[in-house]
């Protein structure tokens, strides 16, 4: 099974972005906040970081403007449902539908464009015959989603902070009560979601595909949301929920180079349906879903009634 | 002389400078040129060789012509109000560049008799509407012999955007020309359904190189297939436009389109009076389609090769589609003589030496 | 300084007036984008919002383009109303499209006539394949608790996705040359236009049809109400009896159906044909329309308009300013920004204070 491994560097590559965006979701929503404006986070970042990189001359550099440019977006956002206790779903939609005319107006300029694709991997174990192909050929932003969902996963269950940001999302009133501030609280995983957001999007136009096109995230943004779902709001399900989708996108491709005699556009829909039958699967059970589901999200919270 | 006649003698000198003068006007004023394009031009690409047209029409005929363009324009309804309001806005001569104007650009024309329309890709002439594409497949002929002499794997993949016809005559071609010099050679397709998706196009062109594919090429609209190409160290026939640029090593060379000869006779036709509504399909010969940018992997000899092949094309003595014409399945579709430009047209199948099945088989 | 403080009571006031001055906001915000990029700011915002109506044909246009959202808005906005956030306008769009155009290419041939009956059929067709799309989604959320979001949206995906399959195959037009789309349809199955002349057809007749209709069930029926309670205090509903199951597959299938039946309308009207798109994304539009439009479905018509104004004068500005295409999806998201913005003010007022 020659094509095994580049399956497997392909799909880890494609499951990256994803898991990137879904972690940072993941806090928001342990928060109590959902924050549907990932699609449009991702694709300002992912424009920005490209300029900044076409510019600057630095992939690294490119990725922090990335990063600033999602938590200016999340900042924004929660200005308007945390403050101001505009809606959430909406005020999430029009943040994607927003990004996606800014991303394709501050782009015009840069359609086209390209950057130099490198080389990556770790030095001595990506020669490693098969399994170095498949793990240890890839940038180093691939490296460092794995060690986010680490720490992100040491965070929520062994530090205090964790355990606060948890109890902001199960129980607003009651943080309220002890003291801590909601809304500072809800602010900051915000801000920590869009930054995650901003390092998917980034990723996407300079790893992955190393240009920018109008749109280019082309929902996975939305796709990320649904992984938090499924992956019921727990870090190591969002990593293999990640890669398990990103490999589904590119196995449909390997199929039709076989010879696979299925029409491409069913081949595409693969991904689709398995999102929908893995949510269809998790929720199927709704106490299970109340039990891990932060009890507040999607609610807004005003200290002062 | 009577007072009648003194009057409209006049009359008539009065109006000779008047005459005059707008005759001069009238050779003075611009002929208003109209561009409507699917996709944003970019840096290369099928919108990117359109707009190289059509600043190649403006600097040859220099203030004769004035041109206006739309970009992004999305096939289907909204097309039929750009195409209209570029009417309206005094265009005589108006290009769609793409497949989905087709009925837009018909329904538009039928209104606005007194303007030319000229339609790429399409098969609907009117009385006002010409139509014009290019036989680049003639070109991806000669892209097939690099890839045949060139591939060690003898595996060859081609990211495509539809299965159209005119997608299938691109890799029909390279198939025939791969295996005309290397009989063991296999192409395999990818389908990214799409004309338009660098993310996709990378993708696919991974997954093939994954499968042991070293050429690649595309019928797609973005550079992606070539720095996948640049990047895993495999070649590649890069597409619309030369992409050198964007994969140095990697491109073997470029089947390109050229319009900008087509766009100034069309306008100067209608300039002179004697534009007629035709169906244009030009090949290397009418410098519509070509090979170039030989890259510099390609030894000397294989270069003079494709020269020498394209030469032949050019007199007539070589054609792509000749028969006897197989397809994958092993039936015969022409068994002697040239396909025609109706066999050309409805073409739906995949030659001998392309993997698969297509996924519409009427 | 400026500073938030409740009200005791929400405005009735700021509730009427908050949609306008969004508009007003948004046009002050497309002033300074205009500056920003060096054009004339009062000449760009006059291609923007003037050009598209000053004459009757560009009306017509302006009504083309409204019909389809007003349609689906109407459906959406009820939705919203009951909670159930049916984001998949889009795809059920698509799906009406894709059986209403079968059903056309099932009896136009040679000698078909088309006319009334045939129409009606195509059109109840397109309703009921919108209509089947979301319930799709309301099984899954009624059974399994799948999130209707989500689920929703991935349905659009797969939507778009094979109505390509079918116009490359089983519906493409056989004399077409293999290229995607289907046979054009004959005259007598295409809609009746209402402004000879002009593309103005029958598609805005049921859409303000479907405005006045869904404004008489929300305020006048026992069934709107229950919906409407249920979305504003699900507990109190539940405790009178309220069925939240029920205002589910009501509003999912009453959107889905005029979803489906914009997209019927859209090929049996403008497009002419089935191809491989078909919505320059009013789905997705028609959620910031019925949010605009304050979830009423006559404050729809309102917003609709204004947002076909957006999509007009987008295009219009690209071709006489040369603005980009991003322009018309800016000025959408700072529209339904600029609302949420001002919505803040129905339950807060702005003081001053030290």
């Amino acid at each position: 099974m020659d094509a095994l491994a580049p399956l497997l560097a392909s799909a880890i590559n494609a499951g990256t972005p994803l898991m990137l965006a879904a972690l940072g979701l993941l806090i928001n929503e342990k928060s109590g906040v959902i924050n549907l404006g990932s699609e449009g986070m991702m694709l300002v970042a992912a424009v920005i970081g490209f300029a900044v990189t076409l510019h600057s001359g630095s992939v690294a550099v490119g990725f922090m403007a990335g990063a600033i440019s999602g938590m200016v977006l999340a900042g924004f956002f929660a200005w308007l449902t945390v403050w101001l206790g505009a809606n959430q779903v909406a005020t999430g939609l029009a943040l994607s539908l927003f990004g996606a005319g800014a991303s394709a107006y501050i782009g015009i300029d840069y359609v086209g464009e390209t950057l130099q694709g490198g080389r990556y991997g770790i030095p001595l174990l990506e020669d490693i015959p098969l399994l170095g192909t498949a793990l240890f050929r890839q940038h180093p932003m691939v490296y460092f989603s794995l060690v986010l969902c680490a720490a992100i996963i040491w965070f929520l269950n062994r530090t205090r902070a964790g355990l606060i940001l948890r109890a902001v999302g199960e129980s607003p009133s009651s943080a309220h009560s002890l003291g801590y501030d909601v809304r500072r609280i809800r602010l900051a995983a915000l801000l920590f979601g869009g930054a995650c957001c901003g390092l998917a999007g980034a990723f996407m136009s300079l790893v992955y595909t190393p240009m920018w096109v109008e749109d280019m995230v082309a929902g996975r943004g939305w796709i990320a949301l649904a992984l938090t779902t499924f992956a019921t709001w727990r870090p190591a399900r969002v990593l293999a929920g990640a890669y398990l989708f990103g490999g589904i996108t590119i196995l449909t491709y390997h199929m039709q180079a076989l010879g696979v005699p299925i029409a491409s556009q069913l081949l595409s829909m693969l991904p689709y349906l398995a999102t929908v039958l893995v949510l269809v699967l998790i929720s199927r059970n709704a106490s299970w879903i109340r039990l891990n589901m932060p009890a507040s999200l999607g609610k807004n919270f005003n200290p002062n009634t | 002389m009577s007072a009648n006649f003194l009057r409209k003698a006049l009359c008539v000198m009065a109006a000779v400078p008047a005459m005059a003068m707008s005759a001069a006007a009238g050779a003075q004023e611009p002929l208003k040129v109209g561009f409507v394009y699917v996709s944003p031009i970019g840096e290369a690409g099928w919108t990117w060789q359109q707009d190289t047209g059509r600043k190649e029409m403006e600097a040859a005929l220099g203030n004769k012509v004035k041109t206006t363009y739309v970009e992004d324009v999305p096939e289907g309804a909204d097309a039929e109000r750009v195409i209209r309001d570029l009417a309206q806005q005094g265009n005589k001569l108006i290009f769609t560049t793409s497949f989905g104007y087709m009925n837009p650009t018909l329904k538009v024309a039928r209104q606005f008799p007194d303007v030319k329309f000229v339609h790429s890709t399409g098969y609907k002439t009117a009385a006002n509407v010409a139509t014009t594409n290019s036989r680049f497949y003639e070109a991806r002929y000669l892209a097939g012999i690099i890839a045949g002499k060139m591939t060690k794997s003898n595996v060859a993949g081609y990211v495509g955007a539809f299965p159209i016809p005119e997608v299938l005559q691109g890799i029909n071609a390279f198939t025939r020309g791969m295996r005309s010099v290397n009989p063991k050679a296999e192409v395999r397709v990818i389908w990214v359904n799409s004309w338009f998706d660098p993310g996709k196009e990378r993708d696919a062109a991974l997954a093939l190189i994954g499968q042991g594919a070293d050429v690649v090429t595309h019928h797609t609209d973005s550079t992606a297939t070539v720095q996948a190409a640049e990047e895993k160290g495999k070649y590649a026939v890069a597409y619309h436009s030369d992409m050198k640029r964007f994969g140095p090593h990697a491109q073997l060379a470029a089947v390109t389109h050229h319009w900008g000869k087509y766009f100034t006779k069309e306008a100067q036709d209608v300039l002179n009076g004697t534009w007629k509504s035709d169906s244009t399909w030009g090949g290397i010969k009418e410098g519509m389609a070509a090979i170039e940018g030989f890259g510099p992997a390609v030894p000397a000899e294989l270069k003079q090769l494709v020269l020498d092949k394209q030469a032949e094309i050019v007199a007539g003595t070589l054609a792509p589609f000749a028969g006897p014409l197989k397809d994958n399945e092993g039936k015969v579709r022409l068994e002697s003589g040239v396909l025609d430009d109706a066999g050309l047209n409805k073409m739906n199948y995949y030659v001998e030496g392309v993997a698969g099945k297509l996924p519409t088989s009427k | 300084m400026l500073k938030l403080e409740p009200r005791a009571h929400p405005s009735v006031w700021m509730s009427w007036l908050s949609p306008v001055l969004a508009v007003l906001l948004t046009m002050a915000c497309g002033l300074l984008l205009f500056m920003a990029v060096g054009k004339d700011p009062l000449a760009s915002l006059a291609v923007f919002f003037l050009e598209p109506i000053k004459d009757l044909r560009g009306w017509s246009e302006v009504g083309v383009k409204l019909a389809p959202l007003l349609l689906i808005s109407v459906g959406l906005a009820m939705c919203f109303r009951a909670n159930v956030f049916n984001i998949g306008a889009e795809g059920q769009l698509v799906l009406g499209a894709i059986t209403a155009g079968a059903v056309v290419l099932y009896f136009d041939d040679e000698t078909a006539q088309g006319g009334f009956w045939l129409i009606s059929l195509a059109l109840i067709a397109g309703a009921a394949g919108g209509m089947l799309w979301a319930g799709i989604t309301a099984f899954l959320r009624d059974r399994y608790n799948a999130n209707e979001i989500l689920v929703s949206l991935m349905l659009v995906y797969v939507a778009e996705l094979l109505l390509s399959y079918l116009v490359h195959g089983a519906l493409m037009d056989p004399d077409g040359f293999g290229f995607p789309q289907s046979r054009l349809f004959s005259d007598g199955f295409l809609l009746p236009t209402v402004l000879p002349g002009t593309r103005l057809h029958l598609g805005i007749i049921l859409a303000l049809a479907a405005s006045l209709i869904g404004w008489l069930y929300l305020s006048r029926s026992f069934s709107g109400f229950k919906l409407q309670v249920g979305g504003m205090a699900p507990l109190a509903a539940r405790y009178a009896g309220f069925s939240a199951r029920r205002s589910l597959w009501v509003t999912m299938l009453v959107s889905g159906g005029l979803a489906g039946l914009a997209g019927a309308c859209e090929i049996m009207g403008p497009i002419g044909q089935l191809t491989p798109s078909v919505s320059p994304g009013y789905g997705f539009a028609a959620i910031i329309v019925a949010f605009v439009g304050r979830l009423h479905p006559v404050g729809v018509i309102f917003s609709s308009f204004i947002m076909a104004l957006l999509y007009i004068g987008g295009e219009l500005s690209q071709s006489r300013l040369g603005m980009p295409s991003a322009i018309t999806g800016i000025f959408q998201g700072i529209l339904l920004f600029s609302l949420l913005a001002c919505d803040v003010l129905i339950h807060n007022r702005l003081r001053w204070r030290r």
